[in-house]
C-alpha cells in the first residue's frame, strides 16, 4: 500500500469524503447505541431534537458553542504556526481567574469600561500561561506538547487552591467557588430570559479578527511560513522565535476569553467545573474546521449540538451521554483521515521494491 | 516524625516502587513507539482503556492474569489504529494521538456507564496481593521496598530487562531502532518500515494498557473516572528524561515514584501550613523541570514524527 498525490481534486471528493467521514462516525456510534438496547434511530432523532428542535434547544447549542469558538480559534492559530498548544484548558482557567480577581468588586467601573478591561485582563492571563511553554520551546528546545498538557493539571490544581483560599466566597457555604462578579461585569443576554449571552457576539467578532490577521496582516503570513517550514522561514529573514511568541500571545489570549465569557456571561462565578474539557474539545473544533477561523464557528456549533443533543437524549432515552464524546473523538479521527485522502489516493499494488 | 526521618522509613520506598510501577510500563511503551519514530499521545487514553478493560474482565469472573492480558490486547488494538493512521497514512502524530486519547477515554467511560448505569460506590474486585519473595523480603528496608510487592510490579521490572534485551540484542530491536533513526537505510536493508513501525506501536501500546491495568488490578480495586490523572503525559516526559533508554527510564520512573511518595508524606506533615494542592502540583512541575534540564542534550530518534513514504528522501 502506498499513497500517491492526486493531480486533480474534484469537488465530489473534496465534499464527499468529509461528509462520508462524519457519516461513518455516526454509524459507528449507532452500533454503540444498539449495545444499550435503545433504537439508534430514535436516539439520533432525540439528539437532533434536543440540539436543534426548538428555539430553546438551538439557543442552548449556541451558548455551548461560545467557549468552543474561542478555544477552537486558540488551537487553530497555534496549529497554523505548528505551535502545538494542547493547553487551552489551562489558558481558559487563567482567563477566568483574572476575571474574578478584577470583576468581583476590585474595579468599580461602569459596564462599558469594565467589560473591555476584563477582556484584556483575561487575554493577558491566557497569553502569559502559554508564553511559558513557548519560551521553553524556543529557548531550551522543550517540546511544548508535553509542557502544555502538564500545565493543564497544574492550572486546575492552582484554581482549586485559590477557590479554597484567597478567592473563596465567604457566603458560599463552604463550596469551593468564587464570589459572583458584580452586575457591571456581567455580559448582557442576547435573548430575554434565555441563557445565550453577548459572549457569542464577541466570539464571532474574534473569529473575524483572526481571519483578518491570517489573511491580511504580516503576522498571518509569518505564522504560515513558520508553520510550513521554520528553517526556510528563518532563512527568509522571518524571526521564528518572535513569531511563535506572538502566536502564543494570540492563541493564549483567545483561550483566556473563553474563561472570561463563561464567567461573566453564563456562570457568574468561578468553580472547578467551569470547563468540561473545552480546551481539549477546541482541538477537535479546530481540526474539523481545517484551521480556518470561519470554519471554527460552524465546527463549534456542530460539536456543541452533539453535546447538547446527547445531554437531552440521555435524560429521556437512558443512553449514557458519553456517547457524545465518542462521536466527537471519532469525527476528529475520521475527518483528518478524509482530508488526507482528498490529497492522496491509496494504491494497493506495489511497484516492485523501491 | 520530621521531614528527614521519613526518608529512612521502609514504607516510603515501598510506596515509591508501587507508584513507579504503572509509570515503568507506560514509559517503556512510549519509549518503544518513539524509538520506532512514532510519537504516541494516545497513551493517556490507552492507559484508561487498559485500566477499564482489565478491571471489567476480572469483575466478570476472569482471572487476574486474564485481566492483564485483556488490558494488553486492548492497548494493542488502539495501537494498531494509531499506527495505521500515522504510519501508512502519515497523519499528524500530535493530532491523531490526542484523538486516540479522546476516543479510548470516552469509549471506556461509555462502556462503564453502560455496564453500571446507577452505582453510588464503584463496584470492587479482589486485586493482586503482595507476593513476598522468600529470604530477599527479609532484608531491612530494601526487602520491603522491592521484594514484598505484587506480581505486576515484578512484571514491570522484568519488562525493563525484556525491552532492553529486545532493543539492543535482537534483530527486531535493531530494526526498530533503524526505522526510528534512518528509515531509508532500513528499507535498503530489506526492512519493511511500515510494518516494523506499526508492530512497535502495537507492542508499546500493549505495555501502556498493562500500565493502566496496574491501577485497577493492583494499586486499587475499582475503576473510576479520571483515574489515570496525567500519568500518561508524565510517562511521555519520562521518556525524554531517560534519553530513550530503558534503564534510564526505569531510574526516572523510580525517582518520580520516590518524589511522589515523599510529597504524599510531607502533605500529612505540613498540610496545616501549605495547601495540599501545592503538593499535588509538584509532580507535574517536577516533570516540566526534568524536561528543561534534559531537553538541551536530548538525542531524539532522528526520524521521530517524520512520516515515511517509500522512495521519498
Amino acid at each position: 500500500m502506498r499513497l500517491e498525490p492526486r493531480g486533480k481534486r474534484p469537488l465530489r471528493i473534496l465534499i464527499g469524503y468529509p461528509v462520508a467521514a462524519l457519516a461513518a462516525s455516526v454509524v459507528f456510534c449507532a452500533l454503540l447505541v444498539m449495545l444499550s438496547g435503545a433504537s439508534p434511530f430514535s436516539v439520533l432523532g432525540l439528539m437532533v431534537k434536543g440540539a436543534l428542535g426548538s428555539q430553546f434547544a438551538f439557543l442552548e447549542t449556541l451558548t455551548r458553542a461560545t467557549p468552543l469558538i474561542f478555544t477552537g480559534l486558540a488551537v487553530a492559530v497555534a496549529f497554523r504556526a505548528k505551535l502545538w498548544n494542547i493547553g487551552a484548558e489551562a489558558q481558559l482557567y487563567a482567563g477566568a481567574v483574572m476575571t474574578v480577581v478584577l470583576g468581583t468588586g476590585l474595579l468599580p467601573l461602569p459596564q462599558p469600561i469594565l467589560i473591555p478591561v476584563l477582556m484584556a485582563a483575561a487575554m493577558l492571563g491566557g497569553a502569559l500561561v502559554l508564553s511559558v511553554p513557548t519560551f521553553l520551546k524556543t529557548r531550551f528546545g522543550v517540546d511544548e506538547v508535553v509542557t502544555t498538557l502538564l500545565l493543564n493539571f497544574v492550572a486546575v490544581l492552582f484554581v482549586s487552591m485559590l477557590l479554597e483560599g484567597p478567592l473563596k466566597d465567604p457566603m458560599g457555604l463552604g463550596w469551593p467557588q468564587s464570589r459572583k462578579v458584580i452586575p457591571e461585569a456581567q455580559l448582557p443576554k442576547l435573548v430575554e430570559g434565555k441563557r445565550l449571552h453577548f459572549g457569542f457576539v464577541i466570539a464571532i467578532a474574534a473569529a473575524l479578527v483572526v481571519w483578518f490577521i491570517e489573511r491580511k496582516a504580516a503576522l498571518g503570513y509569518e505564522m504560515r511560513a513558520v508553520g510550513h517550514n521554520p528553517k526556510a522561514a528563518s532563512f527568509a529573514g522571518i524571526p521564528v522565535s518572535l513569531v511563535l511568541a506572538k502566536t502564543a500571545l494570540l492563541s493564549g489570549g483567545l483561550a483566556g476569553l473563553a474563561g472570561m465569557t463563561e464567567v461573566t456571561g453564563l456562570k457568574g462565578n468561578l468553580t472547578l467545573d467551569l470547563s468540561p474539557g473545552f480546551g481539549y474539545t477546541g482541538i477537535v473544533v479546530a481540526m474539523l474546521a481545517l484551521l480556518h477561523p470561519m470554519g471554527v464557528i460552524a465546527a463549534a456549533i456542530f460539536v456543541a449540538a452533539i453535546f447538547v443533543g446527547a445531554d437531552a437524549m440521555s435524560r429521556t432515552a437512558g443512553v449514557p451521554s458519553y456517547i457524545a464524546h465518542v462521536m466527537v473523538a471519532l469525527s476528529l479521527l475520521s475527518m483528518v483521515t478524509a482530508v488526507m485522502l482528498t490529497r492522496y489516493r491509496i494504491r494497493w499494488q506495489s511497484y516492485g521494491r523501491a | 516524625m520530621d521531614a528527614l526521618e521519613i526518608l529512612f522509613t521502609a514504607s516510603l520506598w515501598a510506596a515509591a516502587v508501587r507508584i513507579a510501577s504503572p509509570l515503568i510500563f507506560a514509559t517503556l511503551g512510549e519509549l518503544i513507539c518513539e524509538r520506532a519514530g512514532v510519537l504516541n499521545l494516545g497513551i493517556e487514553g490507552i492507559m484508561t482503556a487498559g485500566a477499564f478493560a482489565g478491571w471489567l474482565t476480572v469483575f466478570l469472573g476472569g482471572d487476574l492474569w486474564l485481566g492483564v492480558a485483556v488490558a494488553a490486547l486492548t492497548g494493542a488494538a488502539f495501537g494498531l489504529l494509531h499506527g495505521f493512521l500515522v504510519v501508512p497514512l502519515g497523519l499528524s502524530q500530535h493530532v491523531t494521538g490526542i484523538g486516540i486519547t479522546l476516543l479510548a477515554t470516552s469509549l471506556s467511560y461509555y462502556a462503564y456507564r453502560l455496564s453500571f448505569p446507577q452505582v453510588t460506590s464503584p463496584p470492587r474486585i479482589e486485586p493482586f496481593q503482595p507476593w513476598p519473595i522468600p529470604l530477599l523480603s527479609d532484608i531491612p528496608v530494601i526487602g520491603e521496598a522491592l521484594f514484598r510487592q505484587t506480581p505486576l510490579t515484578y512484571l514491570a521490572f522484568v519488562a525493563v530487562a525484556v525491552v532492553a534485551w529486545l532493543l539492543y540484542r535482537t534483530p527486531a530491536g535493531l530494526a526498530i531502532r533503524t526505522v526510528g533513526e534512518n528509515p531509508q537505510a532500513a528499507e535498503a536493508q530489506g526492512i519493511d518500515v511500515i510494518w516494523v513501525r506499526i508492530a512497535a506501536v502495537m507492542f508499546g501500546s500493549a505495555l501502556m494498557g498493562i500500565g493502566g491495568s496496574f491501577l485497577t488490578l493492583s494499586a486499587f480495586n475499582s475503576f473510576f473516572f479520571e483515574m489515570i490523572n496525567g500519568r500518561g503525559w508524565i510517562a511521555v516526559a519520562l521518556v525524554v528524561f531517560g534519553s530513550w533508554r530503558p534503564g534510564k527510564a526505569l531510574l526516572g520512573a523510580f525517582l518520580f515514584g520516590a518524589f511522589d511518595a515523599y510529597q504524599l508524606r510531607l502533605q500529612q506533615l505540613a498540610g496545616a501550613y501549605v495547601p495540599y494542592q501545592v503538593f499535588l502540583m509538584l509532580p507535574f512541575i517536577l516533570s516540566i523541570f526534568a524536561l528543561i534540564v534534559m531537553s538541551r542534550r536530548a538525542a531524539y530518534p532522528r526520524a521521530l514524527m517524520i512520516p515515511y513514504r517509500k522512495g521519498e528522501r
